[in-house]
């Protein structure tokens, strides 16, 4: 009898190339998603050294950092922008590696696409050189943002060498309230851990909560896992993951699915796994979540208050808050929805897949069945799908309408304002309401305060002119 | 890779918990397609006062007087003293590759998000963890006395204060290795050649989904 497993150990063992005595692996890498932004330098490094890439097939590209939303027909404008989609087109085309480029349909951000084409697969381990690459954790894979020299080092070895993590279970039991979204609850995980109580972790997301999330909402918990500080978040295969991956087109086929999914289904934490920490919340008391600060543990519901550094645990946090909500231009003690929103974002790798924009487009329909639209005082209202599927999905089922009916912009997909490398981005001193993962001074364009929600209280927070208690619109 | 083996620098002092990798270096400077230059927008928005753009001279730029780095007594710095969680958010390597290209050859903080930890050793910058409480002590030791220097030698794994207090650091042993010699990771992860591929040709035979 073998000892039970975490899912982690089960992925971890299952990738272990060459194990060295002090505890480091060499770890075999099955996907590798690239876009144009990390990939430029490790691309040159490759060539300079005269190195060969070690297998093409398990490398899908796309730009997305750098797109525009609108007018794409025309080309990127930004000159430096051009040149990085430029280049990585170049160095795909070289190296004979899948890219969708910028016209191509199936475009999108990274995190969307490799779920949608069936590339990310549980049971793989899945790189890229970007941290939210922790969502593909969701399928019950080992998914974990990497640095360029390590881009380079998985084109050449289609390895690397890792130290393996402590496993904490993240337990999550009970119903969730209505409007209490995948979002609120990472949200909720972070401002109870802090965006530290991951580091040197591998989080497991369990229990009853998780099961009834959708694929989808399962994306959007392990997205946020970096923001609690944890290279990789991972929730275990069920049917459900199956019946997402199944069909799609480069998901196994024929005896090769029959084979995979026997195995997928010995993909969770085995009766009795050791964990080294576990953190429990109950659903039922989670509520919809605003963050007030400057990092994604700086977070609240909307029913409760700025809080006043003066109470904050220590004299580093107090400093930390002080600063903080000088930056968001908040007072200590303003009710989170009286606080006025300039621009509202519903995009980004955290929430741009189709069920986020249908339950941002449900109150869309509801402002349109009061007379009602985007509020006069609000600048912009943009909704940024995640792929060219997506955005084909959505308006299938007549979305984009509903929100434009209701005074919303209907963009093309991309990373667009969650970082503002292309055009879509705050002026100082802004404020938005962002579907988003970083609140971080800048994030989203050189003095730009954003609030993270999720994409119903985005799209309320639109409406209304400010943040509003989703549940109480949705009666 | 420049090795790192010992070190005597100016250190300046970053006194704010949870500095992100997006502080370190905004991100219109990451739509650069190399690996240096990033130096002079190192924590862009803090240091200047006007908008950072690509491909701007920022010789000519209005600096911030009340960010710490732009005081005269830490030009020059080689350590930057920072507080828990250094490093969080985004993996840019930029990141690294920005505090090096300023000057930066090390670093000291009670923690550091994971990625970037990792990034600063494949760029020959060491990123030394040391308890919360000595880190506070040498943040007063720093401001209390301009020109504080540390000496820091990662064979001995010490950082010694002017006072020749000693400090005793742990790092991983095969980090160590490869940074005091500037050695290159993926020559040596050649070497297993073989492996990868006998590991390669055992998983075609039990999982042929996954090379579909």
């Amino acid at each position: 009898m073998t000892a039970p497993r975490t899912l982690y150990d089960k992925l971890w063992d299952a990738h272990v190339v060459h194990q060295e005595a002090n505890g480091t692996a060499l770890l075999y890498i099955d996907r590798h998603l690239v876009h144009e932004v990390t990939s430029p330098q490790a691309f040159e490094g490759l060539k300079l050294s005269g190195r060969k890439l070690w297998q093409a097939k398990t490398i899908l590209a796309t730009p997305d950092h750098n797109v525009p939303t609108t007018a794409r027909a025309a080309g990127i404008v930004d000159p430096v922008s051009r040149t990085q989609v430029e280049t990585l087109d170049a160095n795909c085309a070289e190296l004979g590696l899948n890219e969708f480029r910028m016209s191509d349909s199936r475009q999108g951000i990274v995190h969307v696409i490799g779920p949608e084409q069936g590339f990310t697969l549980p049971g793989t381990t899945l790189v890229c050189g970007d941290s939210h690459t922790s969502t593909h954790g969701a399928f019950g894979a080992l998914a974990f943002g990497i640095g360029t020299s390590e881009v380079e080092h998985v084109l050449a070895t289609q390895c690397l060498w890792q130290t393996k993590s402590q496993a904490m279970l993240v337990k999550v039991d009970g119903d969730l309230p209505a409007g209490v979204t995948a979002k609120d609850v990472a949200l909720a995980i972070i401002g109870k851990i802090g965006t530290a109580g991951g580091t040197g972790y591998a989080l497991e997301f369990g229990g009853s909560a998780i099961r009834t999330l959708s694929m989808e909402g399962r994306m959007t918990l392990c997205n946020m896992a970096i923001e609690a500080g944890a290279r990789a978040g991972m929730v275990a295969a069920d049917e459900k993951t199956i019946a997402y991956v199944e069909g799609r087109p480069q998901a196994p086929k024929g005896a090769d699915w029959e084979q995979a999914v026997a195995y997928w289904r010995t993909l969770h934490s085995d009766e009795g796994a050791a964990f080294a920490a576990v953190v429990e919340l109950a659903a039922a008391e989670i509520r919809p979540q605003v963050t007030w600060g400057t990092s994604p543990e700086m977070v609240l519901s909307v029913e409760d208050k700025v809080p006043n550094p003066a109470d904050a645990p220590n004299a580093v946090k107090q400093a930390d808050w002080e600063r903080a909500l000088a930056y968001m231009g908040l007072a200590a003690g303003t009710p989170i929805n009286e606080i006025a929103i300039d621009k509202a974002f519903i995009g980004s790798c955290t929430n741009s897949r189709i069920e986020d924009l249908r339950e941002a487009a449900v109150v869309a329909r509801w402002a349109v069945s009061q007379g009602r639209r985007v509020a006069a005082t609000v600048k912009l209202a943009m909704v940024v799908p995640g792929s060219g599927l997506v955005k084909a999905q959505a308006e299938a089922e007549g979305l984009d309408r509903d929100f434009i009916a209701a005074g919303f912009e209907w963009r093309d997909p991309g990373c667009s304002m969650c970082l503002a490398m292309n055009a879509d981005r705050l002026e100082p001193g802004e404020r938005c309401a962002s579907t988003s993962n970083r609140n971080f001074e800048g994030r989203q364009g050189q003095g730009g305060r954003t609030h993270l929600v999720s994409p119903a209280m985005a799209a309320a927070a639109a409406v209304f002119g400010h943040f509003v208690d989703i549940r109480e619109v949705l009666q | 890779m420049n090795p790192f083996n010992t070190l005597h620098g100016l250190v300046a002092p970053l006194d704010r918990a949870n500095v992100d990798t997006d502080a370190i270096i905004p991100k219109q400077f990451l739509k650069s397609i190399k690996r240096s230059g990033f130096g002079p927008n190192a924590f862009d928005e803090w240091r200047y006062l006007d908008r950072g753009e690509p491909g701007v001279d920022c010789a000519d730029r209005p600096l911030n007087p009340d960010f710490v780095l732009n005081q005269a007594r830490y030009q020059g710095a080689s350590v930057l003293l920072a507080r828990e969680n250094f490093g969080c958010g985004s993996s840019r390597e930029h990141a690294p590759w920005a505090l090096e290209d300023y000057g930066f050859r090390a670093i000291i903080a009670p923690s550091y998000a994971d990625i970037f930890f990792n990034n600063c050793f494949k760029n020959g910058v060491l990123p030394i963890v040391l308890p919360a409480e000595v880190v506070d002590r040498l943040f007063k030791e720093t401001e209390a006395s301009e020109g504080y220097r540390l000496t820091i030698d990662l064979a001995a794994q010490t950082v010694t204060t002017p006072t020749h207090e000693v400090i005793s650091f742990e790092v991983d042993g095969e980090r160590k290795h490869r940074l005091l010699h500037g050695l290159d990771d993926i020559a040596l992860t050649l070497k297993f050649t073989n492996e990868i591929k006998a590991y390669e040709a055992r998983r075609k035979a039990e999982a042929s989904w996954l090379f579909a």
